[in-house]
């Protein structure tokens, strides 16, 4: 007896004693010649595969850099999110005040990145946002340090209004799920509908994340509208789709979207997504030379196709790389830092486009229509489309 | 609302109601025998709309893939309670509580080491790709309608195999006397696994017939798992009857709610169970 | 089917040392010269609050067996609470937001308590859960509640009042340690109190209380709201740290996480509540440095501790050092 639970308390305390090392902080490095990069990312759960494209596209551009940053070696730092909004400050904080990094790439979901920016304003820690198109991070809530390379909620609705009216889609039912990224999305497509002379007939809703469509898709069969628009994204939006057109709307009401009813979801929606017409940053079939360049190398490089993710995170890699070319590596230079990046034009995949005064893009919004599995591009639906940063001092 | 869009949004309840009780049923089921709280419940779902996606995939026919998916989930159920669960049977409802959720993180993760993470579709078989056009604008799918239509067989069969057959005899006495059920000489553990067994299967049965028209993705057992929660709750555990009332008067609440007082649609169907509860603490029917 | 057994209600002579010992490290611990200390006084204080949390549950689940898996409501209502009583532009008083927001997770908890302390065993459960879901829908559907995204609470609470800034981390950190000393020594005296008594007795035999006259459901409703509110004053101190609400607070999965800490402690004497905060958070900050695949290690172990150590850790320690007092109250049926 007494050997045994001599046995296990020693053991017990030995590997307490050796795992509570890994939460000691690392021996402490004189100013290290590395850059140290931290991601903040989903890595597990509905929006893992979001994370690991934009870490893809980030790698991707420091790569043809060398991996180095302004001729520095740099070393990555990571932690996985969840998707969980209550854990956004914790982790964020783990990476800016345990892991010390000098800049934080993150994240994929608006609650998260609302963590994410109280850290960040707090700390002055330079944030880079791949993903997340919460309003507030560019608008009234903007700061210096914080920089979104993808887009805001309403910046694809926007450019969504006069296309549908162009059209002769001049009475339209909207539909979204009942939570901030459904009702900002809206805000885009309301002023840009209105402004062109579209009526809203009804704005219809459901509780997040559930997806029994059929009830709101009978009330739009009533409604008769010229057309629909939405957002979804996720299965969501590919039962969406499928549910719309096993109703038969598809035939007699054009669907629209903000892109991400039709992003990564078109194997799942099959047939069902022939014919939806959606606006957004990026297309599958872009065809210029600086899109098919990149989408050969990230196959090549990742064994898999490319998506609006992973160009956001790539362009996140180049805005990175210009500012620190900038700074030639200083990333504690931070006024010349800042304004390289507020200066900056990248040459993305997506087109090329320019930082506003509030840090979001100010980009080309392509019309997409889904056939055969493909986000096609039709067209622009708008140029240099940028957020109106209502509330944002720096703009 | 007109005539014959209330008669639709009625048929959407109907429907979905239907779907919901053939979860709820083998959660009460579990529950109500073997006394065991189950939140990885939700996680069975999830199983069988994966294995319905990755048999449609190789064998090419949804059909196929169904029976072999259940068969393969039924004995997954089987081995789960021989393994774990059955000697959970004595312990508090907290432990049981524990071990379903450590078991949800588990499966949620193995899922995504063999299966990953993303969106996936199963295709509607061709014999029920179509759909029944109701008004000028609006079709009814037909793979919708046989969908509940084998809600309703399969909840007759539980019917029927619990108040007609010997092994339903069996079931109902050991749920209401263990002890004096053994002494009989009735192999209760046997029934325990069956039961079980049953419970997984209806779950996994529910994902695969509902995964052509819901996708397949991470996360889609927990969503459902709460739903399920709040029918057992309103019907009462262990009541399989007040399952398919609690279920129907569910999807009439969330139908309704939603096109017709969309601003509280997410909390009308607690607003439902809080209600029945004040009435009746535990459910519509006693076990 | 047993009710809960609780473990240690006297603690013996060794636990009481380690507890004191921990009390004693933790104040200490902000005059330790580590790198990055920041960061460790934040993880610390939110493991303080967790505990608090934790022991919040204990008194409804441990003492009184009434497992609710819905607890996160309360915390997640109290911190709202001060979400929305901060202003964009100066902070709140600590005198009356505190107790503000405790009394809104309280009354909270009276009128959700009085639904579900009709219930028991299995039905608890779930319906505590399925009210809890109610009020993270309440939140999460409406933009004038804050909405999906969450509130920003601007400014840490202004206890100049009483010579504190608590906008200092190392401030706040010991105000949540005299917080966590100070519940944990209330909870103990209510443990062993003629009301903490009744608590027990109904976890042991409800029937048989009620045969000798008790009024039971007022006493479970009390146990309910009392848990509720100490559960609010954890939300309180979560949201003024983190500075920072969302419905995330109040899901399913913060309740379950609370229910995990205590049982992998050791429940019924408040002291298992406390390890077991911060051997899970401690734990699931071990396993997500290790791996992405942190899932399966983290439902391993779950299923670890419920296997063999179902006492909690607190349990475990007592079998191992072979003191095995006898429980003053042995489950009985």
């Amino acid at each position: 007896m007494t050997t045994r639970r001599l046995v296990l308390t020693r053991s017990a305390a030995v590997i307490g004693a050796a795992s509570s090392g890994l939460l000691l902080p690392q021996i402490v490095r004189a100013q290290s010649d590395k850059i140290r990069v931290g991601f903040m990312l989903p890595y597990t759960g509905t929006f893992a595969q979001l994370g690991v494209a934009i870490e893809n596209g980030v790698r991707m551009a420091l790569n043809e850099q060398g991996g180095k940053l302004g001729g520095r070696e740099v070393e990555f730092f990571k932690v996985d999110d969840e998707s969980n909004p209550a854990k956004g400050i914790e982790n964020a904080t783990r990476l800016v005040q345990r892991d010390k990094v000098d800049v934080l790439i993150g994240t994929v979901h608006s609650g998260v990145q609302m963590g994410i920016h109280k850290v960040a304003r707090e700390s002055g820690v330079l944030n880079l946002i791949p993903n997340a198109g919460v309003h507030i991070a560019t608008r009234q809530q903007c700061a210096p340090n914080v920089f979104r390379t993808s887009f805001t909620n309403s910046q694809p609705t926007l450019a969504l209004g006069k296309t549908m009216v162009d059209r002769g889609h001049k009475k339209a039912v909207w539909i979204t799920w009942n939570y901030a990224a459904g009702d900002e999305a809206f805000e885009g497509f309301e002023k840009s509908y209105t402004a062109a002379g579209g009526t809203i007939v009804k704005k219809l809703g459901l509780p997040f994340p559930n997806v029994e469509f059929q009830a709101l898709l009978t009330e739009i069969a009533a409604l008769k509208p010229d057309a629909v628009a939405c957002f979804f994204a996720g299965g969501g939006a590919a039962k969406f789709m499928r549910d719309y057109a096993a109703a038969g709307l598809n035939k007699t009401i054009q669907l629209y979207g903000s892109g991400f009813l039709t992003e990564g979801v078109l194997d799942a929606a099959g047939d069902a997504a022939n014919g939806v017409l959606t606006t957004m940053h990026y297309g599958d079939s872009l065809n210029t030379p600086r899109d098919n360049q990149f989408r050969l190398e990230y196959a090549k490089a990742f064994k898999m196709q490319p998506d609006v993710y992973a160009v956001q995170g790539y362009d996140t890699g180049l805005l990175l790389v210009q500012g620190a070319n900038a700074v030639k590596g200083d990333l504690s230079n931070k006024k010349a830092l800042y304004a390289a990046m507020e200066g900056a034009t990248i040459d993305s995949p997506r087109g090329r486009w320019t930082m506003s005064k509030a840090h979001n893009p100010v980009q080309d919004m392509y019309l997409r229509r889904v056939e055969n599995k493909e986000n096609k591009v039709i067209g622009i639906a708008q140029k240099a489309v940028a957020d109106p940063a209502t509330g944002c001092r720096m703009a | 609302m007109d005539f014959a869009n209330f008669l639709i949004q009625l048929l959407n309840s109907l429907q979905y109601g239907l779907l919901l009780f053939m979860l709820a049923a083998g959660l009460t089921l579990i529950f109500g025998i073997m006394g065991v709280v189950n939140l990885a419940h939700g996680s069975f779902y999830m199983l069988g709309a994966y294995l319905a996606w990755f048999f449609t995939a190789q064998l090419d026919s949804l059909l196929l893939a169904i029976v072999v998916g259940t068969a393969l989930a039924v004995a997954f159920g089987w081995l789960l309670e021989w393994a774990l669960f059955r000697f959970f049977y004595h312990r508090d409802h907290l432990d049981q509580v524990l071990l379903t959720f450590g078991l949800i993180y588990i499966f949620e993760e193995v899922r995504s080491i063999f299966w990953g993470d993303d969106v996936h579709a199963v295709q509607v078989p061709e014999l029920l790709n179509w759909s029944i056009p109701l008004t000028d604008t609006l079709s009814y799918p037909v793979y919708r309608l046989v969908m509940s239509g084998v809600c309703i067989l399969l909840a007759i069969g539980l019917y029927l195999l619990i108040n007609r057959t010997r092994l339903g005899m069996k079931i109902r006495a050991g749920a209401f006397n263990r002890e004096m059920t053994e002494s009989l000489g009735i192999n209760i553990r046997l029934i325990h696994g069956v039961v079980f067994a049953l419970g997984v299967g209806l779950a996994a049965i529910a994902g695969m017939i509902a995964a052509p028209i819901s996708s397949v993705y991470p996360g889609m057992g927990s969503s459902v798992l709460i739903m399920c929660f709040v029918v057992v709750v309103i019907g009462g555990i262990g009541s399989v009857r007040g399952a398919l009332v609690a279920a129907l008067l569910v999807g009439l609440v969330d139908t309704f709610g939603k096109v017709l007082v969309p601003q509280i649609a997410g909390m009308a169907v607690y607003m439902l169970m809080a209600i029945v509860l004040l009435y009746k603490p535990e459910g519509l029917f006693k076990h | 089917m047993s009710s809960p057994t609780a473990t240690l209600e006297r603690l013996p002579r060794s636990m009481q040392a380690m507890l004191v010992i921990g009390a004693v490290a933790l104040a200490a611990f902000p005059l330790v010269p580590i790198e990055g200390t920041d960061f460790y006084l934040q993880m610390l204080t939110q493991m303080m609050i967790l505990a608090i949390f934790a022991m919040s549950l204990d008194l409804l689940q441990g003492v009184t067996g009434l497992v609710s898996l819905g607890h996160a409501a309360f915390f997640g209502i109290a911190g709202y609470a001060l979400a929305f009583l901060t202003p964009q532009d100066a902070p709140m008083a600590l005198w009356w937001s505190l107790p503000a927001a405790v009394l809104a997770a309280a009354v909270a908890a009276l009128v959700i308590g009085f639904l579900v302390v009709r219930t028991k065993g299995i039905y608890f459960i779930m319906v505590t859960m399925a009210f809890a879901q109610m009020v993270y829908f309440l939140f999460f559907d409406n933009k004038a509640l804050g909405g999906s995204d969450g509130i920003y609470v601007y400014f840490r609470p202004d206890a100049t009042a009483v010579g504190l800034d608590l906008e200092n981390k190392t401030s706040f950190y010991y105000f949540t340690l005299v917080l966590l000393v100070a519940v944990y020594l209330f909870l103990r005296r209510v443990l062993f109190s003629p009301f903490g008594r009744v608590l027990t007795g109904i976890r042991v035999n409800e029937h048989r209380l009620r045969a000798v006259g008790y009024g039971t459901f007022n006493y479970k409703l009390a146990a309910f709201t009392l848990a509720g509110a100490l559960a609010g004053l954890a939300g309180y101190l979560w949201a003024a740290q983190t500075g920072f609400v969302n419905p995330e607070l109040m899901g399913f999965h913060m309740s379950a996480h609370a229910i995990m800490m205590v049982i992998l402690g050791g429940m019924g004497n408040f002291a298992g509540a406390i390890v077991g905060a911060f051997a899970f958070e401690y734990v699931m900050h071990f396993f997500k440095d290790l791996t992405k695949h942190w899932q399966l290690l983290m439902g391993g172990f779950i299923l670890l501790v419920v296997i063999v150590a179902p006492r909690g850790l607190l349990g475990l320690g007592e079998s191992l050092l072979g003191r095995g007092r006898k429980d003053t109250t042995e489950a009985s049926e």
